[in-house]
């Protein structure tokens, strides 16, 4: 191969390694919000990336929604499935021991996979083409719009986001419940409030992954969400658990390298070299790369 | 309590005289005037909806049959037991059919993990299990003693022979020099194919050029499919399943690979074209049993016969299974009896049958040897391009 193809190829696999990336970021920022606000990895959180995706599904195909409607349609029936959630299996347990809140989180995990498949069938579904995919030849790299789309879709967001948590009153109280939950309280901040907000921003930006996937990939089914699900979680860990940024950086790295190994190397070595990589990095910065050192509370 | 238990046990150990009596020859098992088929299939589970077609057209043989009289004077009936598309209950069925309603063959299961989990039940009552579809080696021949396994037989022709068909297709007909194989890492069925087209693709003088592998479920396969591109290969061997080889067509045309895509019966589905998308699918070429679209007598008659029933095209699963039951059949005719190893024997020694998925010859392994239909997928239909003699 020589040097001008072997470019091109970097490049392409670098597009192919951003636009997946770009969605592991976006479910990636969910479990990091909240982690950073109470410390629970929140293990059904790909399973609402999957419910997201059904929503956006039924959006387009029966009620023959366009894109941004069904987009905004998922986005809130993912918020509204968070907050339930979060109300039901995890408020009556936040007082107990950590452990028996994850196991909720599992179990949530489960009960939606699996009423997922009886509500809709294992089989999976086509996605309907919501807008065409133009392919773009720019100097030998090929672009599609789709990919676009994911990447402008997800830096909207990702900058709402960042606007939200650092301009608006909301986002100084849920930095304040991040930083000390008790005084947060005392300095009459509605923590159950804050916490409620957290799982829905966070499940409704899982719902917009959800959909642009389903429009990429074209193919969605009930147990879509796992791996995705634990790629986000690797995602969050490898940016620093809690940190907004770090999630971003976390998930636009993971899907590079899992593109360039795939690519130059063996597909089959893909998940191992990224889960090698969080070991890796987990021992020499327990962090993660944007994390704060800073100990737990007890 | 005890007293139902040993009842119960008294009546399984009488049923297993009665049929052990039945492999003698004694013959005084059956019951006078109908003759009993067992199918040992999917009726649920994740395999239902092969399952559905393969009992729908044993039943369409059966009732074909006993429209011309029977065979040997007597009603043939069909004892539908379901294997709930799980190893374990195959087995279980299996001794269901076997001892309790004492049936003198078996359509089984047909998945090759469900057939081989069957396989040493039916043995031990030496009544035969033909399974439709099952294409894994392991379900005529014992991979421990490497015997072949005297009552277990298959329509399907095996992994090994599509392999190699697709590989002389794509030198032949499509004139290849190099291929890329991309193979799904997580089954058999894809590495079984995978190794045999590029055996047969380096005997016949061409170069395998990229040789890759995924895993089911995944969804993104750009990185790989660029990779490949990079390597300008004449075709890409995609031996896999439908979910996934629909999203790596699709891909691939995104990326700009124009080259032709060719596969295996894990093609066939209706949701290969949902999946992939009409417009990407065109150029792709797979090796399947049979074509509703072929235009032989034995095709022609057995899908009007079908729809007429049913009303629906047969799919593979249904052709297959209308063979398996057809050739038990011709079996007891030639037989001239309904003694399971009669029957049996008779089985082993099918040559040339004009099957609905080809003429028919069983080897020494109880494989079939019999033709390939290559199909075209050309605007989101499937369509007959040619037939492969073996």
């Amino acid at each position: 191969m020589d040097s001008s193809s072997l470019i091109v190829q970097f490049g392409q696999q670098l597009i192919n390694g951003i636009s997946l990336g770009s969605i592991y970021a976006l479910i990636a920022l969910g479990y990091t919000m909240v982690y950073g606000i109470i410390r629970l990895i929140n293990f059904a959180h790909g399973d609402i990336y999957m419910v997201g995706a059904y929503a956006g599904y039924f959006a387009t195909s029966v009620f023959k929604f366009s894109f941004v409607p069904a987009l905004l349609f998922s986005m809130a029936t993912a918020a509204i499935l968070g907050m339930t959630i979060e109300k039901v299996a995890y408020r009556p347990l936040r007082s107990a021991p950590k452990i028996a809140i994850l196991i909720a989180a599992i179990g949530v995990s489960l009960f939606l996979e699996y009423s997922g498949m009886l509500l809709v069938s294992p089989q999976p579904r086509t996605f309907p083409a919501v807008f065409n995919a133009e392919i773009y030849n720019v100097g030998g790299l090929i672009i599609n719009s789709q990919q676009v789309v994911i990447l402008v879709v997800s830096l909207l967001l990702m900058v709402i986001l960042t606007y939200v948590v650092q301009q608006t009153k909301m986002g100084k109280a849920m930095r304040a419940v991040s930083f000390d939950t008790d005084a947060a309280r005392l300095m009459g901040i509605d923590v159950d409030r804050v916490i409620s907000f957290t799982f829905g921003v966070g499940s409704a930006l899982a719902a917009a992954a959800g959909v642009l996937v389903g429009i990429y990939y074209n193919s969605i089914d009930p147990l879509m969400g796992i791996m995705p699900g634990l790629k986000a979680f690797v995602a969050a860990v490898l940016g620093g658990i809690g940190s907004i940024p770090g999630a971003m950086l976390g998930g636009t790295m993971l899907g590079v390298i899992e593109a360039l190994v795939s690519g130059f190397w063996s597909s089959t070595f893909r998940d191992a070299v990224a889960f090698g990589i969080l070991i890796i990095i987990l021992l020499w910065r327990p962090t993660g790369l944007l994390g704060k050192n800073i100990r737990e509370k007890v | 309590m005890s007293k139902t238990r040993f009842a119960k046990l008294v009546s399984v150990m009488v049923g297993v005289l009665m049929v052990a009596g039945l492999a003698a020859g004694c013959g005084g098992g059956q019951q006078a005037d109908v003759i009993k088929l067992g199918a040992n299939l999917e009726m649920t589970g994740g395999n239902a909806t092969f399952g559905q077609s393969a009992t729908n057209a044993a039943k369409l043989a059966i009732t074909e049959v006993n429209a011309k009289g029977g065979v040997l004077g007597k009603q043939l009936t069909l004892v539908v037991a379901d294997n709930k598309s799980e190893a374990a209950e195959a087995a279980n069925a299996m001794q269901k059919l076997v001892t309790q309603d004492k049936v003198v063959a078996v359509i089984a299961p047909i998945a090759s993990s469900s057939v081989i989990a069957a396989a040493q039940v039916n043995a031990d009552n030496k009544v035969l299990a033909i399974s439709p579809t099952a294409s894994n080696p392991k379900v005529t021949v014992d991979p421990n003693s490497g015997k072949v396994r005297d009552f277990n037989f298959r329509a399907a022709f095996i992994d090994s022979f599509q392999g190699s068909v697709m590989a002389t297709f794509a030198q032949k007909s499509l004139s290849a020099k190099t291929a890329a194989v991309y193979i799904d890492n997580s089954s058999d069925y894809a590495k079984g194919l995978g190794q045999f087209f590029q055996e047969t693709f380096e005997k016949n003088g061409g170069k395998i050029v990229a040789s890759e592998a995924y895993l089911a479920k995944d969804t993104d396969f750009k990185s790989t499919l660029t990779k490949i591109k990079s390597q300008n290969p004449d075709v890409v061997f995609v031996p896999g399943y439908y979910q996934e080889v629909g999203m790596i067509i699709k891909q691939a045309r995104e990326l700009g690979l124009t080259v032709p895509f060719l596969g295996g019966d894990g093609w066939d589905s209706a949701k290969l074209p949902e999946i992939g998308g009409a417009q990407a699918l065109n150029n792709s070429f797979f090796s399947n049993h049979y074509s509703p679209d072929d235009n032989s007598a034995a095709v022609k008659t057995f899908v009007e016969a079908y729809k007429k029933e049913y009303n629906q095209t047969p799919d593979a699963f249904a052709a297959l299974s209308y063979d398996a039951t057809m050739m038990v059949i011709e079996a007891i005719k030639r037989a001239n009896s309904a003694d399971p190893v009669k029957i049996k024997e008779e089985l082993a020694k099918t040559k040339d049958y004009q099957a609905v998925s080809g003429l028919i010859t069983f080897n020494a392994t109880h494989d079939p040897v019999k033709s390939a239909v290559i199909i075209e997928m050309k605007d989101g239909k499937q369509t007959f391009k040619e037939k492969v003699n073996p």
